[in-house]
């Protein structure tokens, strides 16, 4: 039986509760008849020998691009810089595929006889990873082949002397990547395409980007102008990308780009009722619901987190094209659509949305309110195609419990933005003027970053910029289950219910307004007619 | 007609003890009332104001001349000091201490008021001796010295003195008290002056003596150390040296109680007071025009300068408020017994009347006489009346706990004064143990503060078991003092001059006294809780804040260990050496180390610096490399876990505003290496290295202690800044010597010895959290280095070494840490 697509459930009398994510936890929502509710198509097959599907794609480039065997010589510079623990959600169970892809590669590397090689961790403004995070992305072998002799190393977008400065964009936007990466004379870029935003120019125009090139499109301008951002041709964001790509290209900086994608088959056996949809649930899965729910309950938050963290995903690989990044990115989109992609007819008065535990930016770590923001506002209510999924001036409501609490070492300036920052403003354009720059430039942040596995100093900004769009949009965000300081300091309002917020919503948009679910995480695509 | 303020127009007083509840009142009062009178005050000798600034400072400012501040305006200042002189002197010593200058101010005077003296019920015997007993003696002496040299000029000198006793010296028991000299009184038990004031010198000789007794010094370092813990020599000899003095008052108070008594008094007040005026009367009854006023109790103003006037916590004070918070249930006392409480403005009316009434008849006053300033016969207040009145009133106005909660005060039961004592000890006895109790225990932040909260709750109960030692004994008395003089005075006084000094006991009306002036009064100078709700975060701390991080400030320097991070050096240390330790004997190491914590923590306690040295030693052997490597991965992935992410803020903070920032820590150099771009300066400890390995011997003394102090002075100094314009950040008793050399130091987490020791100092203290959303490991153990064991290092530390480390970190895991561990053993 071949897997079914997305589907649209118009809510009725006889519709059971829907499951909401609640961080760690979660319940079952018994929504208004008349709602809708979205679910993601099936997880597709999975290919059947994915390693010769990456040989297949390594020696039948797509675009304007040789098969990788015959740009590989003997003395020359090769470097494989590869996609960051942001991706996949969640990790995937062994081997990755960034460790089968980087193996494959390192083999016809070997064969060729290349023996300056180098890795890279595309990290852009992220966290550096841990040795276990980096032996799980690429294997024990790949790592220790290479991390003891130094030839693995994380991008560090503030060392001045790994940095390359390409030239400006036709819009005089500076285009500043990794030294190694730009003087090689190939960089492979292995990439895991979750979402229909990764990939393209932005792998490495970001992924291997200095801070000052990253901030003209990592900016509130830019994200208000990307509708959405997991829409390549009506985003800014992506537009500055491929400038910026283009650029690097005529910089004589030769792109071996492969990309790939996942089935979204997300959680393992025992947690499988999460991406099912409620009414097909077996008995097995009432059970498994009960009692997870109640066991999580009971649970101590910091514990639970334990548990979903270590959580590894039965994703597996759809696809894999390699060759030159634009042709490559166009096959990506298509296989990430097939996927992901569901028809909604129409916008809503009032989106509700439950969020997990989990987002790009808090892998082994905790979603933090600003997190919490981003991942509502910014990635989920970005998940469309044509129009938002709720009309502008309806409302957003989200379940998540959202604590004050940080991890000290992943979110060192979240902390301090959430202390000094959100105490004064909300508007992500007062705050990128008036306080970014200090936050960029924190010398201790700054030390944090490069010597530990803290994200950037201007990174919570970045956060909050990614929600902007979303904020000029919406007409009121509510957050149910959460910290009412909290979520007063984000600037939303708080509900205790699903009732409650409701109730609260029908005075924004009006009496007898329409609802819509999005249940995800699997993670979906609306194609909003 | 006015006659007392006619005779006393124009003349000049002379006023000890005008700093005090009644000398200000006779000040204010007279310079209100007595037109044209001058007054030269008699002032302890300050060491950097002169004796005319004391007086202003601490009379003139008081607001008892708020009503003359308004009545004279702007001419206020030059009125007071046109009027008021100050001389320097002291009734402590002979003749006051008054030099030639001092002596003619005296000679100048008509009229001398002696209204000092020590009244506190806890006055070491000797003090009072000095100053109760030795007092009007000395005061007299020198006016008859200032009579002579006013001879020389064809003067007179002093015409009158009264000097202020008190009605106690009549009789504490029951029975009616005259208006008459001691010797006069059939109750009063004659015992030999001179006598009791040599016993007493004699005595507190000896106490000294004994005081010194190497046993006793022994024990008094033992508390100071039990208070402060490891501080450092300098403070610990200077904190046990202030309990030995607090020892050898505390016993020259037993002694005079003792003393008072065996002789029929309750305690050294009226004992020597009684003998004060014995010895004034032998030996200058005869020579000089001599009025003894004596008043009982003396307490808020009835209308004079206003109604409720009342200066410093008096004593009946303590005891209302210890009962409003119902921390005292009971006092003793019988219901139908009379308490002689007496308005502070009918005293000051009586001093100034029997001044004028002297002066108008000096042949009625030739002999020295007595005057009763009592309600008790007059208009008595039965003690059952006072209890229901105070009763009724904080029923009525209670006063709230710390959770906005009001206070119901306790059902009176008129019990004995042994149960109401028995009660109070029991109570501070409790307090006091788990006090001691908690102080042992290794607590810090809010639970150390409520222990702080605890040792006030103490301290009130202590001074309330003190005030019912002394009070007991007047309210159970049914002694009355009669004030026939008194009223006869009054009788004489014309309308005028009763409208302008009432003397008339019978003029209070207690209901209205209790309830509208006495208690309110008491409440507003007493501050405590009189609204309901939540005590609204104090803004005291938003001031010491703001004060902190004022521009003008130069260094900030932190402690690290509970002030920035939650962790400490064996943390450290055990990250470090299961981070080379085969998962298997990481069990093992950690069980061994998790036994040794007790003996650790005592010794750490004892002393942090035989700590640090003996603990370092296990580094001994350990590869130099290695370890700075693994610094880094210690900080990034345990100690930032543990960091207080407001201490950071803070120190960041500090940076921003230009102040120059300085750890000093006893933690090792490759711990605290990641911290450096925090900080301008960083002191810590260094361990000696040997071929790459570390010896395991501190290469100088750790900065702890005092250490920290000279470290800091020695910084600021170097760098030209200023220690007073500095803060310093500590959690710990240890790092006194650090906070009290700064102007601004500030209490993080208090352990419960600083705790109390900043709530008694009004430090500003800051309760700083490890981030809620870290991961909270354990165990501090160290991820175990999969990395080095799989091959060379780039840095050149080879796997060889990592073993040594390894094998060099077990081996000593398992030794003694050094003499001072093992007695603790």
């Amino acid at each position: 039986m071949s897997p079914r697509p997305g589907f649209v459930l118009d809510v009725d009398s006889s519709t059971p509760p829907t499951l909401f994510w609640r961080g760690e936890r979660f319940s079952l929502e018994k929504l208004p008849e008349g709602s809708r509710v979205i679910y993601a198509p099936e997880p597709l097959e999975p290919l059947k020998d994915p390693v010769a599907a990456i040989r297949h794609a390594l020696t039948h480039p797509v675009g304007d691009q040789k098969p990788l065997p015959d740009l590989l010589f003997p003395g020359m510079k090769l470097t494989i810089a590869f996609d960051d623990i942001s991706l996949p959600l969640p990790p995937m169970e062994r081997p990755d595929i960034r460790q089968m892809v980087i193996e494959q590669v390192l083999d016809m590397a070997a064969t060729a006889g290349v023996d300056d090689v180098e890795l890279i961790v595309a990290l852009a403004l992220h966290r550096r990873m841990t040795e276990p995070e980096l032996r799980h992305a690429i294997g024990d072998r790949v790592y220790d082949a290479f991390a003891p002799n130094g030839l693995l190393t994380q991008h560090d977008a503030e060392d001045p002397d790994a940095l390359t400065h390409l030239g400006l964009t036709d819009q005089g936007e500076d285009v500043e990547i990794n030294k190694r990466a730009a003087e090689s004379d190939l960089l492979v870029y292995v990439n895991i395409n979750l979402v229909a935003m990764d990939g393209g120019h932005k792998s490495v125009a970001t992924g291997l980007a200095s801070y000052k090139s990253l901030l003209h499109h990592h900016n509130p301008a830019t994200m208000v102008a990307s509708k959405s951002f997991m829409d390549q041709h009506r985003s800014e964001l992506h537009s500055a990308n491929w400038r910026m790509g283009r650029l690097i290209k005529e910089s004589g900086v030769n792109i071996f780009q492969i990309e790939t994608t996942l089935n979204n088959d997300t959680f393992p056996e025992a947690f499988s009722f999460l991406q099912k949809r409620e009414w097909e649930w077996k008995a097995r899965d009432r059970v498994n619901y009960l009692a997870s729910a109640a066991a999580l309950n009971r649970t101590p938050p910091r514990v639970a987190r334990g548990i979903f963290h270590n959580i590894k995903a039965p994703h597996r690989m759809t696809s894999v094209q390699a060759g030159e990044v634009e042709a490559v990115h166009k096959i990506t989109t298509e296989n990430v659509w097939a996927q992901q992609g569901v028809e909604v007819e129409g916008q809503t008065d009032i989106l509700t949305m439950g969020l997990p535990y989990i987002s790009p930016y808090n892998v082994n770590s905790i979603l933090n309110p600003i997190l919490v923001a981003c991942l509502g506002l910014g990635y989920f209510f970005n998940l469309y195609r044509g129009k938002p999924l709720v009309r502008e001036g309806g409302v957003l409501i989200m379940t998540h419990p959202t604590t004050p609490d940080f991890n000290p070492v992943h979110h060192p300036s979240y902390i301090d933005f959430f202390e000094q920052v959100l105490t004064e403003t909300t508007d992500p354009v007062v705050m990128s003027e008036q306080f970014e720059e200090a936050f960029a430039t924190d010398p201790w942040y700054r030390h944090l970053y490069r010597t530990g596995h803290a994200y950037h100093g201007v990174h919570p900004f970045y956060m909050w910029y990614w929600c902007a769009h979303a904020l000029n949009h919406l007409g009121a965000v509510i957050i149910v289950g959460g910290d009412a300081k909290t979520v007063h300091r984000l600037g939303f309002r708080s509900a205790t219910t699903l009732t409650d917020a409701l109730e609260m919503a029908r005075d924004v948009v009006g009496p007898s307004p329409s609802l819509t679910h999005i249940h995800t995480p699997p993670i979906l695509m609306a194609d909003v007619k | 007609m006015t006659r007392v303020r006619d005779a006393l127009a124009g003349r000049r007083f002379f006023i000890t003890g005008a700093t005090g509840f009644l000398g200000t009142a006779l000040v204010e009062r007279i310079l209100r009332t007595v037109p044209d009178a001058e007054m030269v005050l008699l002032i302890r000798p300050g060491r950097r104001a002169t004796p005319m600034q004391r007086a202003l400072k601490e009379i003139v400012k008081n607001d008892c001349f708020d009503r003359l501040r308004e009545e004279y305006g702007d001419s206020f200042e030059s009125q007071v000091v046109s009027r008021i002189s100050a001389v320097a002197g002291d009734v402590g010593t002979d003749r006051m201490g008054l030099d030639d200058e001092g002596l003619d101010a005296l000679s100048r005077c008509d009229v001398v008021v002696h209204s000092a003296a020590t009244v506190s019920f806890d006055s070491p015997l000797d003090t009072a001796v000095e100053i109760n007993l030795l007092g009007p003696s000395r005061v007299a002496a020198a006016i008859m010295a200032a009579r002579e040299l006013a001879a020389t000029d064809g003067r007179t000198g002093p015409l009158h003195f009264i000097p202020v006793s008190t009605a106690y010296v009549a009789s504490t028991h029951q029975g009616e008290a005259r208006e008459e000299l001691l010797d006069a009184n059939p109750f009063s038990i004659d015992v030999d002056w001179r006598q009791e004031v040599d016993a007493a010198r004699r005595q507190r000789g000896d106490t000294e003596a004994e005081s010194r007794q190497p046993a006793r010094l022994e024990q008094f370092l033992k508390e100071a150390r039990q208070e402060l813990g490891g501080a450092g020599l300098h403070l610990l000899a200077e904190r046990s040296e202030r309990i030995r003095e607090d020892w050898v008052k505390k016993q020259m108070v037993t002694i005079g109680q003792a003393r008072a008594q065996s002789l029929g008094w309750p305690d050294a007040y009226p004992y020597t007071k009684a003998l004060g005026e014995r010895a004034l009367i032998q030996q200058y009854g005869d020579e000089l025009p001599i009025t003894i006023v004596r008043p009982s109790i003396i307490e808020s103003a009835w209308a004079e300068p206003r109604a409720g006037w009342i200066r410093g916590f008096r004593m009946a004070e303590p005891i209302i408020i210890s009962y409003a918070r119902g921390l005292l249930k009971e006092f003793p006392g019988v219901p139908e017994g009379v308490t002689d409480v007496i308005p502070v403005d009918l005293v000051v009316a009586a001093i100034i009347a029997v001044a004028g009434d002297a002066l108008a008849s000096p042949e009625e006053y030739a002999g020295p006489s007595v005057y009763h300033v009592a309600s008790g016969v007059r208009n008595p207040l039965r003690y059952a009346r006072l209890v229901e009145l105070v009763t009724n009133w904080f029923t009525e106005h209670p006063l709230y706990d710390a959770d906005g909660q009001p206070i119901v005060v306790p059902e009176w039961t008129f019990p004995g004064r042994g149960r109401v004592q028995r009660q109070l000890i029991r109570a501070t006895q409790a307090m006091e143990l788990a006090e001691r109790i908690v102080g042992a225990l290794p607590i810090r932040g809010k639970q150390a503060e409520w222990m702080a909260g605890l040792e006030e709750r103490r301290q009130l109960a202590e001074r309330a078991l003190g005030y019912v030692e002394l009070y007991g004994a007047y309210t159970e008395t049914d002694a009355l003092y009669r004030v026939d003089r008194l009223l006869a005075l009054w009788d004489r006084m014309d309308a005028g001059d009763q409208a302008m000094f009432n003397i008339d006991p019978g003029s209070v009306d207690w209901t209205t006294y209790v309830n509208e002036i006495h208690l309110p009064s008491i409440i507003e100078h007493s501050r405590v809780k009189t609204t309901p709700g939540k005590s609204v975060k104090p803004d005291r701390a938003v001031r010491a804040r703001r004060n902190i991080l004022s521009p003008d400030r130069h260094v900030a320097a932190f402690d690290l260990e509970n002030t920035l991070m939650a962790s400490n050096v064996v943390d450290c240390y055990a990250w470090l050496a299961s981070r080379h330790l085969p998962p298997a004997e990481r069990a093992a190491f950690v069980a061994g180390l998790v036994a040794e914590g007790p003996s650790l923590l005592a010794l750490d306690r004892k002393d942090r610096g035989d700590f640090l040295r003996s603990f370092y030693q296990r580094y001994e052997d350990a590869p130099v490399a290695q370890l700075h490597d693994d610094g880094w991965e210690l900080f990034h992935t345990l100690l930032l876990t543990k960091t207080f992410p407001d201490g950071l803020a803070r120190l960041r903070r500090h940076r921003a505003l230009g102040h120059r920032t300085i750890l000093i820590t006893g933690a090792l150099d490759f711990v605290v290496e990641p911290l450096r771009p925090l900080f301008d300066e960083i002191v810590c400890a260094q361990l000696g290295q040997k071929d790459g390995l570390y010896t395991g011997r501190l290469e100088k003394l750790p900065p702890i202690g005092e250490a920290r102090a000279l470290i800091l002075a020695d910084y600021a100094e170097s760098e030209g800044l200023r220690l007073d314009e500095s803060i310093a950040y500590a959690d710990s008793a240890s790092d006194l010597p650090m906070l009290e050399a700064v102007g601004f130091p500030v209490a993080v987490n208090p352990e419960a010895k600083l705790a109390a020791i900043a709530r008694r100092r009004g430090w500003h203290v800051e309760h700083w959290a490890k981030a809620a959303g870290g991961a909270q490991p354990r165990l501090p153990l160290g991820p175990f280095d999969t990395r080095r064991s799989r091959g060379a290092d780039r840095r050149g530390v080879t796997t060889t070494s990592m073993a040594a480390m390894a094998g060099a970190l077990r081996r000593r895991a398992g030794r003694p840490t050094g003499e001072g561990s093992e007695e603790h053993r």
